[in-house]
């Protein structure tokens, strides 16, 4: 559909916010706790974390939970009774304020969990959420989404791109897609038809840093370069990297029984952890650390390109600015952009 | 650091050391640790108050260790981990120089660990005001209060592993978490899961944890976990008498003495 | 409506096997019919096999297609599921999903000789093409087993071994590591490698298919090569760690190869392509 172009007023967010909730929308929106900033079910506007460059977490959570139920068991005399997740739970979710980058990594998320096989429950869980980006009016050095293919006012992934429009504090909206517009439905007068055009001046400007497709094929020749062994070994191994992205996908199967009863789980996992190769025999196919620092790198800017056609990393940035060690993963692109093989 | 840089230089140059473990200026604001192993790497190293991450982590890390023989610039908390990690044998004179910084900022050197042990016990552990403060708190409050305290902390942590990453007390090869034989901890992140993963670190770092605050820093959440560890600092001197790592290996918590006034080990 | 997914077929354990010290061969059925009825699988697949309460593991459907009504498995006890499985009895219901993987293309290998190479638990997901073949087997020429284990006690299969042996239309040759053999042993005496090499089969129209431990992999190729195998006519099915076994956990990628996906089967060839990571 052609984009649609609204204003809204700087009061009429909070307008929107009580409009969804009489809805019975679910919304989650970034949450400050500790300083650092997470997506949560949010009960009341004032309560809305403003004024961040990025999260601290992704919003990946909302269709890809860092635990998700897969389905319910029970024993009993009868036998045994196996139940999948049941679908129909979901509620419908408003995500408020996620910025472009995070955006457009449901897409790449999406992609794996689209490939060949389609994994219900998470396209079930993307169903139900409609997307409101803001684009982002500050950068910080940590970003570098222009550097693999987006950019701090990009539509991708959104339903309603929301742009702050200067100092005064109104928005353009970019009603984006069927979801989008259903919201507006609700709400149609807080939406203001207007003229106003060209957003890119209330962007943050953000050059570019790095050419993926130029990495992309310089990976093809760099699986021995010693240049991993030196970037990694500062690395601690932990998966803070991993869970703080928005297209990391690894996880993990378990079980979790009390009793007769239980629940098979899928949680988190990192590429980055000791153990996650660990054959049943006992053998490590990646015994060392800059062998899973660099999987980390390949998978998202050679394997993931090849065999999904999207680059898993949308430049936010978090990796590097929850990283206890400073990894700092456009420092290392850019090394590796420079390294002669 | 001027010091620090000349004496890094020599140590690699009369190859005494293989590689010098310190700070160098990381991305934005942070420093970060450098691995310094070429002399002309040394003028990178740095030293200043943003310097915080406990370097020892690196001392039990594979790849660090396979390079030979290492000098670490150690600050106070640094010094202390690595008198513990010696008294649990994973670091010797054979294989580690210590470069102190002492609380002053001051460049001094050791002969061996025996010399380290010493400097380090002029300081006792002292938890800062802030946080002796929180921990009064949390001590004022019925259990109910601190339940839901803890619950709420502890909800958001993912199990990134970072606070277990950075702990250079947590060198274990298989940590109780990566065990299933029996599953001791569960893997996901739950509401009990995540208390019994914090409460269970708190447990096996009694006596050993030199209350660096590494793990409250590297948590990407920022939750103060550290809090337990204080609290088992705070609680194991009382029951138990004042801690200092010490390389004579008489750990607080496993250490049996005649006179200890629990029976059930008689 | 998609389906789920994660949900396992149930399945009842029909017959259990004691094949050797720790390992065990399940036989197992559906419990809803139903399901029996949509299942299809080929050779060289694997499964998620599952205990309620324990978790999944990853192992090869074990038995051929050419078999209907049931699938088996064997395994050996080594982690927590293998030892929740090894624990249950004749009857009991356990979890199955799958198949999962591609396949060992039997149709390609029409006219040729067949040489199948094993090593101690290995010969699993070897016995599921080799019972295959077998059941359509003049559609090949010359069939050729070298399987061999550490001690006589640890080889599996011990029935179906004899069967084997007696079959004039199939060569059979066992093995057991040095020490290994017990007073009345037949076979050979010597690394599965070293026998391969006494035993010299052509390689002239020859397809091989090696199974086993990591490092009798890496000295049977060799071999191989020296035999005049190219390497595209060496298969062998990778042991990597998985969890959802369909593409997504991201356990197994190896390079820009999902084991789960794109293997478990391999040619040596495919294999010289990836990165040392399997």
């Amino acid at each position: 559909m052609n984009i649609d172009k609204r204003l809204v007023r700087k009061d009429s967010l909070e307008k929107l916010f009580d409009i969804l909730k009489r809805n019975s929308k679910t919304i989650y929106a970034p949450f400050t706790k500790n300083g650092k900033s997470t997506f949560r079910d949010t009960e009341s506007f004032g309560a809305i974390s403003t004024g961040y460059i990025q999260t601290t977490e992704s919003a990946k959570d909302i269709a890809f939970p860092r635990t998700e139920k897969l389905l319910d068991f029970s024993k009993s005399k009868e036998g045994m009774s196996v139940k999948g997740t049941d679908l129909n739970d979901i509620p419908d979710v408003i995500l408020w304020g996620v910025r472009p980058c995070d955006a457009s990594g449901i897409g790449e998320l999406s992609s794996i969990f689209n490939w060949d096989y389609k994994d219900e429950i998470y396209i079930n869980r993307l169903s139900k959420v409609t997307v409101f980006g803001f684009s982002c009016s500050k950068s910080d050095e940590y970003c570098f989404c222009t550097s693999v293919g987006g950019n701090p006012g990009n539509t991708a992934g959104s339903d309603i791109l929301f742009t702050l429009l200067g100092e005064e504090g109104d928005y353009l909206a970019e009603i984006i897609t069927e979801k989008g517009l259903a919201v507006v439905d609700l709400a149609q007068n807080l939406f203001e038809k207007t003229d106003i055009s060209g957003k890119e001046k209330f962007l943050a400007e953000l050059p570019v840093k790095f050419s993926h497709e130029d990495i992309r094929l310089k990976l093809d020749k760099f699986f021995e370069s010693k240049e991993w062994i030196e970037q990694s070994l500062r690395c601690l191994g932990c998966g803070a990297c991993a869970y703080v992205c928005p297209t990391c996908a690894c996880f993990d199967i378990q079980d979790e029984a009390h009793g007769k009863k239980g629940s098979r789980v899928r949680c988190w996992d990192s590429c980055g952890f000791s153990h996650f190769t660990v054959h049943t025999s006992g053998y490590n196919p990646r015994n060392v650390q800059s062998a899973r620092w660099r999987q980390r790198i390949m998978h998202k800017f050679s394997y993931m390109p090849e065999r999904l056609s999207v680059y898993g990393c949308t430049g936010c940035g978090r990796c590097s600015r929850a990283c206890p060690v400073d990894m700092n993963i456009l420092e290392h692109l850019i090394s590796i952009q420079e390294v002669t093989v | 650091m001027v010091d620090l840089i000349k004496r890094a230089k020599e140590l690699l140059e009369s190859s005494a050391v293989k590689v010098v473990i310190g700070y160098e200026q990381g991305t934005g604001n942070k420093t970060r640790a450098l691995f310094v192993e070429k002399t002309e790497d040394a003028d990178k190293l740095i030293f200043d108050s943003r310097c915080i991450q406990n370097l020892a982590a690196y001392v039990t890390k594979k790849e660090v260790k396979e390079k030979g023989k290492m000098a670490i610039a150690a600050t106070l908390p640094v010094m202390r981990s690595i008198i513990q990690l010696a008294s649990e044998f994973q670091v010797n004179d054979n294989n580690l120089l210590v470069l102190g910084i002492t609380p002053e900022s001051n460049l001094i050197e050791f002969a061996n660990l025996v010399e380290v042990e010493t400097f380090v016990h002029q300081y006792q552990i002292e938890i800062d005001a802030r946080n002796k403060e929180m921990l009064d708190k949390l001590a004022k409050m019925t259990s109910a209060e601190r339940w839901k305290f803890w619950v709420d902390e502890l909800a958001p942590c993912f199990k990134c592993y970072a606070c277990r990453a950075a702990c250079p007390m947590c060198y274990c090869s298989r940590c109780t978490v990566d065990f299933n034989q029996p599953q001791w901890i569960p893997v996901p992140s739950t509401e009990l899961g995540n208390l019994e993963w914090h409460i269970m670190r708190a447990m096996h770092l009694t006596g050993r944890c030199i209350d660096c605050d590494a793990c409250y820093n590297a948590c990407p959440l920022s939750i103060p976990i550290n809090l337990l560890t204080k609290r088992m600092l705070v609680d194991a001197k009382e029951h138990f008498g004042n801690y200092q790592p010490s390389l004579k290996g008489d750990n607080l918590m496993s250490t049996y003495k005649p006179d200890d006034k629990e029976n059930f080990i008689q | 409506m998609m389906d789920n997914l994660y949900m396992p077929y149930l399945m009842r354990i029909e017959r259990i096997t004691y094949e050797a010290p720790g390992v065990k061969t399940f036989m197992l059925k559906f419990v809803n019919e139903a399901d029996q009825d949509k299942f299809s699988y080929k050779a060289g697949q694997f499964g998620e096999y599952s205990v309620y309460g324990v978790g999944e593991s990853t192992f090869c459907i074990a038995s051929s297609p050419t078999r209907k009504g049931y699938i088996e498995c064997t395994f050996r006890q080594t982690g927590k599921v293998t030892n929740a499985l090894s624990g249950c009895e004749e009857g009991s219901i356990i979890g199955f999903r799958g198949p999962y993987g591609n396949v060992f293309p039997l149709d390609k290998w029409k006219g040729k000789n067949l040489l199948f190479i094993a090593g101690g638990i290995a010969l699993p997901p070897m016995r599921c093409v080799i019972w295959n073949a077998l059941d359509m087997r003049d559609n090949f020429k010359d069939v050729t087993i070298i399987y061999g284990a550490r001690t006589v006690k640890d080889l599996v299969y011990k029935e179906e071994l004899k069967d084997w042996e007696l079959r004039k239309d199939v060569k059979l040759i066992t093995t057991v590591d040095p020490g290994g053999e017990s007073p009345d042993w037949k076979g050979e005496i010597g690394f599965v490698p070293t026998i391969v090499e006494k035993a010299a089969p052509s390689s002239k129209d020859t397809i091989a298919i090696v199974c086993g431990p990591p490092v009798m992999i890496k000295y049977t190729f060799p071999v191989l090569a020296k035999l005049g195998f190219a390497d595209e006519n060496i298969y062998t099915t990778l042991e990597n760690r998985m969890k959802c076994g369909f593409g997504k956990c991201g356990r197994c990628n190896v390079g820009n190869v999902y084991v789960c996906k794109d293997g478990p089967v391999f040619t040596l060839a495919q294999l010289k392509e990836l990165p040392d990571e399997y």
